[in-house]
């Protein structure tokens, strides 16, 4: 039996996206941008999706820009923005310790081009303090990212409160909610961002495929330029296929959310609940009410997650822990070091993310396998003390 | 039977991977991240060895096995890079490798083979490992590729560490090797052998000694056996015992490092013949078999990866130590290198040099 916990990382595609993919993959092959039906034909394509996705996040379609995923989506926002609000003389930019690496290493490489950056700190709870964002935001900022909900620990951000503050100093806000679209209400309007990521393979839509929405009236510099598609805001012939997928996905997860985010969080609180009994010494990581409704960040005392990774996935049961670094091996996790936790609770955790096809049967079992690896592993004392 | 394949990226490590992997077994394949290798942040300078984990990956995925690269930058940087810093400051001359073999790769693997149900763990090294029926102790023997053998790398592995040991290429030469990698189509096959020290991968040992230490205040002066200063040297950690190049030093007969004494931060220099010594003493020793000879014994010795072994007499004299007394005259009995003892081509234990 193989077990797949790893829905953050990336979904399984749903079959009647990858039906409509292939459909469009045999039959529009029109350039979007050409005159002619061919090109009318792929154009009236891209239109559904566009509407499907904005539906999604309670948007206007015209304000919804395809990107080739969140990473874009990202580094279009924080570096379009800052590049838009140069001229303007605000050189400040605001985002929080437990981004996404697309967000972090765009505030990084902006930092060395001059620009002011800070990186709010975090309490254990993972959740970003509005007040440290007052203090931090002032008259020169010009934007602050922090994302919807973390993709390590699921905890969901106080994003409508920490735009207005931003607002309130004349700065836009931007917020990667590529862990939330699909799996919770995402509502641009409610939230009250100026700028919102959101990436199809994370919804059960393919890779490749993302959106940036931009609110009607903020600048934005163009991020690709070209052939002017999406409103001369990021050239490059459209992805068909990948778009249309989008749509489709973005549509049935609409349609099923409210049911299967139930489902989900009963199943979650199903594995946390049998994990936090029957192996010892574990510990749930972040504030566990405010999260997404398939995500658990579980540390496991004198273990290494690495070592329990690996010995999962031998058991054909798939997790996962920290972020990947170019070789593939897996580091300390920054979320959780940025939460101030002890240091070794960023090397012995581990994330379950659970998804469409996970089942009570499937979350008994890794229930059932959890205690006999965990305490092979810590008699190992080797193994279990490095670091 | 679950076997873990150590993974470095080589033709001989795939090779060993698809040879278990064909026999039948479940094999699991782990690579070694020794140190930081984030583009633009090498802790190292440049170094191929990002290069070495994704092929090792790619070679796992060729043969359809699973396959994990396990970070030991740590581990790594306290024993093996530390020691060999440490090792080269104080005079001697160090082989990572063997520490490297011993302190990290079968000392840490077998715990993780262990952590995943595998019964061993398999190297690419040349070399070979049987039981002995009579004893049931392990046996260590050369590689059958004498030109190839690393059995030297490998002399203070325990009983316990052989039993659980796998050397697949260690009955194979080296063109063999190549030929099946070729044969099977992986990407390692035509990959020219490592020739430096890893984490040297541009040979300067010098400059990495002092790049690591920060100030290593050891420059002093050039002495022959008489005391009489030569001339002056730019530190002690940039010599090792038999060097004949690079010395500075203009003398009548060709002239070698005989002696590094770091304290006095001189080099000792002199003719080829002082080179030459007939006894030594090694440290840290290990039997192979796992207890020590109680009578002296007769074996030959090898005190270099590269050195012709010679006929010599091996007393144990206890606490893991033992002397060791050539027939004939060596050239370069060097401080920290190995010297590893051999009845035809078992293994019979071995130390570091005093």
């Amino acid at each position: 039996m193989r077990i797949y916990l790893d829905h953050n990382a990336t979904t399984p595609v749903d079959p009647a996206a990858a039906e409509a993919m292939m459909r469009a993959l045999q039959d529009l092959f029109g350039n979007a941008s050409s005159v002619h039906y061919y090109g009318q034909q792929a154009k009236a394509a891209i239109d559904g999706a566009r509407s499907a996705v904005a539906t999604l996040i309670g948007a206007e379609p015209a304000d919804v820009i395809f990107t080739s995923g969140g990473t874009e989506a990202d580094n279009f926002a924080i570096r379009g923005a800052a590049e838009a609000l140069e001229a303007g003389g605000r050189r400040h930019l605001i985002t929080s310790g437990i981004e996404h690496e697309a967000v972090l290493q765009t505030f990084k490489a902006l930092a060395r081009r001059g620009w002011k950056t800070t990186v709010l700190p975090l309490d254990s709870s993972g959740i970003v303090s509005p007040d440290r964002l007052r203090d931090a935001v002032t008259d020169d900022t010009a934007l602050v990212s922090i994302m919807h909900a973390n993709n390590e620990i699921g905890t969901i951000q106080p994003i409508a409160e920490l735009a207005t503050i931003a607002h309130a100093n004349g700065a836009l806000f931007h917020t990667d909610a590529v862990q939330t679209a699909g799996k919770i209400t995402v509502d641009v309007r409610g939230l009250g961002v100026d700028l919102l990521s959101i990436s199809a393979h994370k919804f059960y839509g393919p890779k490749g495929a993302g959106a940036l929405w931009v609110k009607r009236g903020v600048r934005l510099a163009p991020f690709m330029a070209g052939g002017k598609q999406e409103r001369n805001r990021r050239s490059g012939t459209e992805n068909v296929p990948g778009i249309i997928g989008m749509g489709v996905a973005a549509e049935r997860a609409l349609a099923k959310m409210p049911a299967e985010s139930a489902r989900l969080a009963a199943l979650r609180d199903r594995l946390e609940t049998g994990i936090l009994k029957n192996v010892p010494n574990t510990e749930v990581n972040g504030a566990p009410d405010t999260r997404v409704p398939n995500t658990s960040n579980i540390s496991f005392e004198r273990i290494e997650a690495e070592s329990l990774l690996i010995a999962l996935d031998l058991e054909g049961i798939a997790v996962s822990t920290g972020s990947a670094c170019s070789s593939g091996t897996l580091e300390p996790s920054h979320v959780l070091k940025a939460m101030n936790l002890p240091a070794h609770r960023a090397q012995n955790s581990i994330r379950f993310s659970l998804g469409a096809a996970n089942t009570e049967e499937q979350i008994d079992h890794v229930i059932a396998v959890l205690p006999r690896v965990v305490s092979k592993l810590r008699s190992l004392s080797a193994v279990g003390s490095r670091r | 039977m679950r076997i873990v394949v150590a993974m470095s990226g080589g033709v001989d490590s795939s090779v060993a991977a698809a040879l278990l992997a064909e026999a039948g077994h479940d094999v699991v394949g782990l690579s070694m991240q020794l140190y930081d290798q984030r583009e633009g942040e090498h802790g190292y300078g440049s170094c191929c060895s990002l290069d070495d984990l994704h092929d090792a990956g790619r070679v796992a995925r060729r043969l359809n096995i699973p396959h994990y690269i396990i970070n030991f930058e740590k581990e790594f940087q306290e024993t093996v890079v530390r020691n060999f810093v440490d090792e080269y400051v104080a005079g001697r001359t160090p082989i990572p490798c063997a520490h490297c073999n011993s302190d990290l790769k079968f000392a840490t693997l077998l715990d993780r083979a262990q952590a995943f149900d595998a019964e061993l763990v398999a190297t690419g090294h040349y070399a070979r490992v049987d039981a002995d029926a009579s004893t049931g102790r392990h046996v260590l023997r050369r590689g059958l590729d004498s030109t190839k053998d690393q059995s030297y790398f490998l002399f203070s592995l325990t009983q316990a560490q052989l039993s659980r040991a796998s050397f697949p290429v260690g009955h194979l030469n080296k063109d063999e090797v190549r030929d099946f990698a070729r044969a099977r189509g992986l990407a390692t096959a035509d990959k020219p052998d490592s020739q430096e020290i890893c984490f040297v991968p541009d040979g300067d040992y010098a400059r990495f000694i002092e790049r690591t230490t920060g100030d290593l205040d050891s420059a002093g002066t050039i002495v022959n056996l008489s005391g009489d200063v030569l001339g002056r040297h730019g530190g002690v950690h940039r010599f090792t015992v038999g060097q004949r190049k690079g010395l500075g030093v203009a003398l009548a007969e060709p002239t070698y490092v005989l002696e590094l004494r770091p304290s006095e931060k001189q080099v000792v220099v002199g003719p080829r013949r002082e080179l030459e010594q007939t006894t030594l003493t090694a440290s840290q020793v290990n039997w192979i078999s796992g207890s020590a000879p109680e009578a002296p014994l007769r074996v030959t010795a090898q005190i270099r990866h590269r050195h012709q072994p010679a006929p010599a007499r091996v007393t144990s004299t206890g606490g893991h130590r033992a002397a060791l007394e050539f027939d004939t005259p060596q050239i370069a009995v060097t401080p920290g290198q190995a010297v590893v003892f051999y009845d035809g081509d078992v293994v019979v234990g071995g130390g570091w040099i005093d």
